[in-house]
């Protein structure tokens, strides 16, 4: 299976490559832009027929190692 | 007295740090490739080293935390060895879950590398006890991602109980409180991104650095 994670700051965490871009998203015109975030995406695959079991997996790396719960939250897919 | 520095792919500090701790202290100094399992026997002081370890890949310090070596890093700092991380040494710390919070990208986006005064806020630690009542220290840093951050909580609880060693004078990157270095709640585990490695001796504009190391062997 296909697992997606994204990996964002969390609200509360000053983003700070989110606010340049926001920044300069307006310095091109776009004033109305507000609360960008800068984010991570990894996709992978998993040995796994049971989409419960391969979330659970993928939730468990995440916790060890992909994201830093600390600042960070994650957000799984997997198809 | 003994020491280890351990060598991460991407160090850049390591050797500065075992000139930095012979040259302070007189101590033996080993060097360990992050590979192996097993930490030299009877060591007084561990250093994780600035750097970029695994070029900063994930986050920084991530990967290098679970590194083969680091298992005996936090089963000695268990036993109450001394373990200083440095730079990407104190970020190794806070990814191994060995020190709470975590390590931002500097509030401005910038790579800041300069001197910086710090206020010795703890004088009374393993790495700060040769200070003396000196209550400032001058070293340098050189961070890209030095913006030190934990919940309000956390940050409460490491000011109570005596865990901020370094405060910056004059905040260079953001961090949380102007933390600049912590311990952990024994008192034998420090992060800090300042390097007393690169302030050793006077040539190299200050000598701060060198009390640092003395404290840990004083102690030992």
């Amino acid at each position: 299976m296909r697992a997606t994670v994204h990996v964002y700051l969390k609200p509360g965490v000053l983003d700070v490559q989110g606010k340049a871009v926001e920044s300069a998203l307006h310095g091109l015109g776009w004033g109305d832009v507000e609360h960008v975030r800068v984010g991570r995406t990894l996709e992978f695959d998993v040995d796994s027929a049971d989409k419960a079991a391969a979330e659970a997996k993928v939730k468990d790396m995440c916790e060890r190692l992909l994201a830093n719960t600390v600042i960070e939250s994650y957000r799984v897919d997997v198809a | 007295m003994k020491a280890a520095v351990v060598v991460f792919p991407g160090s850049n500090c390591d050797r500065d740090c075992k000139t930095a701790v012979e040259r302070s202290t007189g101590a033996k100094v080993e060097m360990v490739w992050h590979g192996e399992t097993q930490l030299p026997a009877g060591l007084d002081l561990i250093v994780l080293p600035g750097g970029f370890s695994y070029g900063d890949y994930l986050r920084c310090g991530a990967i290098a935390a679970l590194s083969p070596v680091m298992k005996d890093v936090k089963a000695a700092a268990e036993r109450g060895t001394a373990v200083v991380g440095i730079c990407n040494g104190f970020q190794i710390l806070c990814e191994a879950g060995m020190l709470p919070g975590a390590l931002l990208r500097n509030e401005k986006l910038k790579y800041v590398c300069k001197p910086v005064d710090l206020d010795i806020v703890n004088g009374q630690t393993r790495f700060t006890a040769a200070y003396q009542g000196k209550r400032q220290a001058r070293m340098t840093v050189g961070n890209g991602d030095g913006n030190y951050f934990a919940d309000a909580a956390t940050l409460d609880r490491l000011e109570g109980e005596g865990q901020v060693v370094f405060r910056y004078r004059e905040n260079p990157n953001g961090s949380a409180r102007d933390i600049a270095g912590i311990v952990n709640a024994r008192g034998n585990v420090l992060g800090m991104m300042p390097h007393p490695d690169r302030a050793f001796e006077p040539d190299l504009g200050s000598a701060d650095g060198a009390l640092l190391f003395q404290s840990v062997f004083a102690s030992a």
